[in-house]
C-alpha cells in the first residue's frame, strides 16, 4: 500500500543499509538460528509495510511525514554494549520524591548492570538483552513472535540490539517498586530501538515504573517494543510516565500476555514534551479468570501529537478488562485514542468496560477518539463510552466566586479531571509525582 | 457597605431587573422575597458577577467601590460572598483544598499571608462546630455526593471560614427539612455581626422565623415594590403575592 511512498522516506533507506551491515558484520552471530530467522522474516515484514502513512487504518488520524523526514542513524550495533554515563540533571528530572525503590538506569536503550535502591532480592533478575539474546535458555522469548502486522514492531524485531530483561521467579513477592529510567540523550539525530522482555512467574508479584526522559538538541526516535509474559495467578503492576522533551518521537508498543487467575494493572501518563507518542498497548488474555486495568492519562501542549491505541485480546471465558483513558488537550495539540475490545467466540461471560473522556482547552486542539468493540460471543457484559467537553463554566464560576482566580480555577479543574486515574495508581509517592508532573504543565495555582 | 441604585440588566436580551434601588448597612440583614420569576435569583447572580447577565442601566457601589467593574473572584476577595441555590459538586477537588485556595486567595488580596497548616486546621475545625458540618464532609470532594441539605451547609461553612462582609443566601432554605433549615439559620445568626450585612433570598416567610430581618423587600417583575419591616414578610404569608401583581398592575396602568 505504501511501497511507493516509504522508499522516499531517508530513514526508510538507513532502515535497508543498516540490516544488511548487521547481517555482514555478524552483530548476530552468537544468536540462535530461530532468532536469526525470526530478525530476517521481521525485516522482510517491514521491507514490504514500509512505514505506515495515514492510508492505514490503525494510522489514519497519526500522520508520520512530519516526524520522517528528518534524517536518522541508527543506534546499533558499534557502539551496543557501551553504556553512555547519563547526565545527572536528567536522572533529576526522572526522580520519583521519597518513593523507596530499585532503580536501573538505560541510556538510549542500554543498561549499564548497576542497581541502586539496595540490593535485589535472589528471585528477581535483571538481564542486559544483548546477553541474554545470546543465552539459550532465554533467546525463546524474542524468537515467539515473527511475521508481525504492525510496521513499528516488525522494524524493531528486525533490528534491537539492547534493552532489559526481567524475571521474577514463581511465588516471589518483590516488595520494593522496580524504577526503570529510560535516558535518551544524543548529539546525532538517532534511532533507537530498546527491546524489553519481562517475565512474571507463576504467582509471582512486581511493580515496575518506567520514567522516559530526555536532553540534548537532536532528534531522537524511539522505537521500543516491550513483551510481558504475566503468568498464572501472578500479578504485574505497570506504570509509565512518558516525560520527553522536545525532539523525541516515541512509538512504543507494549504486548502483554496474560495467563490464567493473572492481573495486570498499566499506567499510561503523557505529558507535554515529546513530539510525538504513539503507544500501542496490547494485552492478550489467552487464558481464563484474567483481570485487566489500563488507565491512560494524557495532557498535550504545544503541537504535540499523542497517539494511543489499546487493545484487549478477549480469548477466554470469565476473564475482566477495564479501561479508563482521560486526555487533556491544550495549545495547538492533537489527541487520538484508539480503544479495541475484542472479544472471541469463546470468550463468554466476559466483562469489558471501557471509557475515554477528554477535555479539550483551547480552540486550536483536536482530539479523535474511537472505541471499538468487536463481540463475538453472546453471554458478555461489555459497555464503552467516550466524552469531548470544555471546562463546566457552572464549575468555574463556582470556584471564582469563592475568590479563586480563573487561571488557578482551571488549574483545579484539570486536576480534579485527572484524579480519576490518579487516584487509581496505588504507590501514593507515584501519584503525588504525577499531580507535581501535571501541574508543572497547568495554569499554576498562585496562592 | 452597599448601594444599589438603578440597576437594570438583560440575560440572553430579555429583561430581567428593570431599576432596582436598595441600600443595606453593615449589621443589617435584609430579606429580599417576591413570587416565581421575579428577579430574585438575578439580582443575587448580578451581585456575585456571573458572566451571562449583562447590566444595561445604573450602578452597584460596594465599600466606596464599583461593584461591576470587578470579575467575581475580586468581588468575592473584597468580602461579597453568594451561598448558591444549586451548589456544584466537582469530583476530584477537595472541599478542604478548595477552601484553603479561597482563603488564602482572599487573605493575599488583603496583603496577609496564608494561614499555615495549623492554624487553617484550628480555624476549619472552630467552623465546623459552629456551624454543625459534619468533618467526614469536609474532607470528601466539593459537595460530590452531598444530600440537598448537606450542600447548603456547606455553604454556610464556607461563610464561616471565608469571612465576607456581604452575604447572599440565594433560596438557601429550598429543599431543606426542618432540621436543616434550623441549623443553618442558627449558623447564619451566629456569625451576624456589627460588621457585616445579610441580603437574604426567599420564596417563603419561614426561613425569616428562624433568622430575623431588618428589613423585608418585596421583589415582583424586576422591581422592588414594596418594601417595609419583618411584619411584611407575615403579611404577605397571609395574603400571597396575588394583591401585589394587582397594585403592580394598577400602578402600571395609571401612568
Amino acid at each position: 500500500m505504501s511501497m511507493t511512498s516509504s522508499p522516499s522516506i531517508p530513514l526508510f533507506e538507513e532502515v535497508v543499509n543498516g540490516f544488511h551491515k548487521l547481517s555482514v558484520s555478524g552483530g548476530t552471530q552468537q544468536e540462535s538460528s530461530d532468532l536469526r530467522r525470526t530478525r530476517q522474516q521481521a525485516f522482510d515484514k517491514f521491507r514490504e509495510l514500509g512505514f505506515p502513512s495515514i492510508r492505514h487504518e490503525d494510522w489514519r488520524y497519526t500522520n508520520l511525514a512530519r516526524f520522517l523526514k528528518d534524517e536518522f542513524t541508527i543506534e546499533g550495533w558499534e557502539v551496543s554494549g557501551k553504556a553512555v554515563l547519563p547526565d545527572a540533571a536528567l536522572l533529576k528530572k526522572a526522580e520519583i520524591a521519597s518513593l523507596d525503590c530499585y532503580q536501573v538506569v538505560l541510556v538510549n536503550g542500554v543498561w549499564d548492570g548497576k542497581v541502586t535502591g539496595g540490593t535485589l532480592p535472589g528471585n528477581i533478575r535483571l538481564l542486559k538483552v544483548a546477553e541474554a539474546r545470546q543465552d539459550p535458555a532465554l533467546s525463546l522469548y524474542f524468537e515467539k513472535q515473527a511475521g508481525w502486522s504492525e510496521h513499528f514492531a516488525n522494524l524493531n524485531g528486525a533490528l534491537f540490539s539492547d534493552g532489559l530483561f526481567i524475571r521474577v521467579d514463581a511465588g516471589a513477592t518483590i516488595e520494593k517498586p522496580l524504577h526503570v529510567v529510560h535516558v535518551y540523550t544524543s548529539e546525532n539525530n538517532l534511532l533507537v530501538q530498546p527491546r524489553n522482555v519481562w517475565v512474571i512467574h507463576r504467582n509471582a508479584e512486581l511493580s515496575v515504573i518506567e520514567t522516559l526522559v530526555s536532553g540534548g538538541e537532536a532528534k531522537i526516535w524511539v522505537n521500543g517494543l516491550t513483551e510481558i509474559l504475566v503468568h498464572a495467578d501472578a500479578r504485574f503492576h505497570h506504570t509509565m510516565l512518558q516525560t520527553a522533551g522536545a525532539g523525541v518521537r516515541l512509538v512504543q508498543q507494549t504486548t502483554v500476555h496474560q495467563q490464567r487467575q493473572s492481573l495486570y494493572n498499566n499506567f499510561t501518563i503523557t505529558l507535554p514534551g515529546a513530539d510525538l507518542v504513539r503507544n500501542d498497548l496490547q494485552t492478550r488474555l489467552e487464558e481464563d479468570h484474567t483481570e485487566t486495568h489500563l488507565y491512560g492519562l494524557y495532557l498535550a501542549a504545544g503541537s504535540q501529537l499523542v497517539d494511543n491505541h489499546t487493545l484487549v485480546d478477549h480469548q477466554k471465558p470469565h476473564c475482566l478488562s477495564n479501561e479508563l483513558y482521560k486526555g487533556v488537550l491544550l495549545e495547538q495539540s492533537t489527541g487520538v485514542f484508539n480503544g479495541k475490545v475484542y472479544v472471541h467466540q469463546d470468550a463468554q461471560k466476559t466483562n469489558a468496560f471501557q471509557q475515554n473522556n477528554n477535555l479539550v482547552i483551547s480552540k486550536k486542539a483536536t482530539i479523535d477518539s474511537k472505541p471499538q468493540l468487536e463481540i463475538f460471543a453472546d453471554d458478555v457484559k461489555c459497555s464503552h463510552g467516550s466524552t469531548v467537553g470544555q471546562f463546566s463554566e457552572e464549575a468555574l464560576f463556582y470556584l471564582r466566586a469563592r475568590g479563586i482566580g480563573e487561571e488557578a480555577a482551571k488549574g483545579l479543574l484539570i486536576n480534579a479531571f485527572a484524579f480519576d486515574v490518579t487516584e487509581k495508581i496505588r504507590i501514593p509517592e507515584v501519584e503525588a509525582h504525577v499531580n507535581e508532573l501535571i501541574s508543572l504543565h497547568i495554569p499554576v495555582n498562585h496562592a | 457597605m452597599l448601594t444599589i441604585k438603578n440597576l437594570h440588566a438583560e440575560v440572553e436580551e430579555k429583561q430581567i431587573l428593570k431599576g432596582i434601588n436598595l441600600s443595606v448597612n453593615a449589621g443589617e440583614v435584609h430579606a429580599i422575597m417576591g413570587p416565581n420569576g421575579s428577579g430574585k435569583s438575578s439580582l443575587a447572580s448580578v451581585l456575585a458577577g456571573r458572566e451571562n447577565y449583562q447590566v444595561t442601566q445604573g450602578e452597584v457601589i460596594f465599600k466606596g467601590l464599583n461593584l461591576l467593574d470587578m470579575n467575581p473572584e475580586v468581588r468575592a476577595r473584597e468580602g461579597v460572598f453568594l451561598a448558591f441555590q444549586y451548589p456544584i459538586e466537582i469530583p476530584g477537588v477537595s472541599n478542604i483544598n478548595f477552601l484553603k485556595t479561597a482563603l488564602a486567595e482572599i487573605r493575599a488580596h488583603k496583603g496577609l499571608p496564608p494561614l499555615d497548616a495549623k492554624e487553617f486546621l484550628k480555624m476549619s475545625r472552630e467552623k465546623q462546630k459552629l456551624v454543625e458540618f459534619d468533618a467526614q464532609l469536609v474532607n470528601r470532594s466539593l459537595n460530590e455526593g452531598f444530600s440537598g441539605g448537606e450542600k447548603k451547609r456547606n455553604e454556610i461553612f464556607q461563610l464561616a471560614m471565608l469571612e465576607p462582609a456581604l452575604s447572599i443566601l440565594d433560596e438557601t432554605d429550598s429543599g431543606l427539612d426542618i432540621d436543616a433549615l434550623r441549623i443553618v439559620s442558627k449558623g447564619v445568626n451566629k456569625l451576624r455581626s456589627e460588621n457585616n450585612a445579610f441580603i437574604i433570598i426567599t420564596h417563603y416567610q419561614r426561613l425569616l422565623e428562624y433568622i430575623v430581618p431588618d428589613f423585608v423587600h418585596v421583589l415582583y417583575d424586576g422591581r422592588i415594590v414594596k418594601s417595609g419591616t419583618k411584619e411584611l414578610a407575615l403579611e404577605l404569608e397571609e395574603k400571597g403575592y396575588d394583591w401585589l401583581k394587582e397594585d403592580a398592575r394598577e400602578k402600571a396602568t395609571t401612568i
